[in-house]
């Protein structure tokens, strides 16, 4: 049911109920590592191109929840998935090989929740009986498509973000262990005038702190309500700014409370400047840390807050600013 | 031992232009360099580019600023010969063994090496 201006609630609590994660090499080095499902010790994933490596890890992120769950791909009504790659070639090829009936998505890095947001809202329908939604990012691919080939070794500045290789699926049903779903908040679009593609966290931190005061005003809640509320990828530089943004705009959110996906992946390694970036980064950290942690007991609510700068580089060539956005969905352990 | 210290600064002074031009100007490294190409090629026609790499040597003659030059020096001389039409055929003439190594070096280098991402 719509809740306020721009918010679902969820009145049947659709349930996760099987979530996977897997991610590269890199990935495997991080303070997270622990709670991927799989870890890739070749970037190329025995593939000839790192577009072909990107396929290879939505694959197999879908495959592992299914399995997870005892699912076939036959009992899944919808697959709905969304990645960075130019006409979202990683999701559709995926969804070639797995035959589920499919939606494509784009919302940049926001696509793990936009994704997860339109999954629930199928099911609360009745229009599914299991949705699976998932997103996938490949640092080298990224690279290649939006900046420059890491091989053509340009420099990067501070701000810049290292694009996560990995992807993560959920699949969402009636019933499960959980956590559940309760509501999302769908995000406009906000440009801010940031026009540097290496500064992708100062462009969305205005998009998210955007959706989460629309979240708390639609559901007459304040940030009290969650254990954790976090953003999806705006690393150190963005998360600095979000929250700034916060104490201007009088929200009160606790130290303890808010964090970013962006900074947990990778944690303070100085190699990926300002911290992680791509659909790859909310949707593992989310799938796999994160409901980790609720499944122990730490965390009982959470907000995730999925930022997306949608940009293209042909966009940015022509000097055009970034406008960004994002989708917020509330999980609550039942 | 007093050219070597000249070297180091002049063509650390050109790096460090450079390093401004995207730092500061947030220039992308592409037009970076065609700017010091450019650079080059219009310091060599106010013939200010050879008193510069008679003085720093290396300093002068390795950054990419000197490719500018030299493409300037090679249309001149060839115009001096041939007329107007030598603009034209003596843009590569100094700069050619340059740029097919670049490409021949390249193009083995990318049959050999595998990109680690």
């Amino acid at each position: 049911m719509l809740k306020g201006r721009q918010s679902w609630q969820f009145d049947t609590n659709p349930v996760i109920v099987s979530a996977a994660t897997v991610g590269g090499p890199f990935e495997g080095k991080g303070p997270l590592a622990e709670d991927f499902d799989v870890i890739f010790d070749d970037i190329w994933l025995g593939q000839d191109s790192f577009e072909k490596a990107e396929q290879k890890l939505l694959e197999n992120a879908c495959n592992i929840a299914m399995d997870k769950a005892g699912l076939k791909p036959e009992d899944i009504t919808f697959f709905l998935s969304g990645d960075l790659m130019n006409q979202i070639i990683s999701s559709s090829f995926t969804a070639r090989r797995l035959g589920i009936p499919y939606m494509g998505l784009f919302g940049a890095c926001s696509s793990s929740m936009e994704g997860l947001a339109l999954a629930c809202k199928l099911l609360d329908n009745s229009g599914a009986r299991y949705v699976l939604a998932a997103t996938s990012s490949h640092n080298a691919a990224s690279e290649k498509q939006y900046r420059y080939p890491t091989e053509y070794g340009a420099q990067k500045p501070p701000t810049a973000q290292w694009t996560v290789t990995g992807a993560g699926a959920v699949i969402i049903g009636k019933d499960g262990p959980g956590p559940v779903i309760t509501g999302t908040t769908i995000g406009r679009v906000v440009d801010m005038g940031v026009s540097d593609p290496f500064n992708m966290g100062a462009a969305m931190a205005p998009a998210a702190v955007d959706t989460i005061e629309n979240h708390f005003n639609d559901f007459g809640i304040d940030s009290d309500y969650y254990d954790l509320i976090a953003t999806g990828d705006l690393g150190f530089t963005g998360y600095t700014i979000a929250k700034e943004l916060f104490k201007k705009k009088g929200i009160k959110i606790a130290e303890n409370v808010y964090t970013d996906c962006g900074i947990l992946i990778y944690g303070q390694n100085p190699v990926v400047f300002s911290g992680g970036s791509g659909c790859g980064c909310s949707a593992t950290v989310t799938y796999g840390h994160l409901l980790n942690r609720m499944k122990k007991g730490e965390i009982r609510r959470m907000l995730i807050v999925a930022t997306g700068a949608l940009l293209s580089p042909m966009s940015y060539q022509q000097k055009e600013t970034i406008p960004c956005i994002a989708h917020a969905v509330s999980f609550e352990m039942s | 031992m007093e050219k070597l210290i000249w070297a180091f600064l002049v063509g650390g002074s050109i790096c460090a232009i450079g390093q401004v031009m995207m730092d500061v100007f947030r220039m992308t490294p592409a037009h970076t360099m065609t700017t010091l190409v450019v650079a080059g090629a219009v310091l060599g026609g106010l013939g200010l580019y050879e008193p510069l790499i008679e003085f720093a040597g290396a300093g002068a003659t390795i950054p990419i600023s000197s490719f500018g030059n030299s493409l300037l020096k090679g249309a001149l001389s060839e115009a001096k010969r041939n007329g107007i039409i030598g603009v034209l055929t003596g843009i590569f003439e100094i700069t050619s063994a340059g740029i097919s190594a670049a490409i021949i070096f390249g193009f083995i280098a990318s049959l050999i090496f595998k990109p680690k991402g």
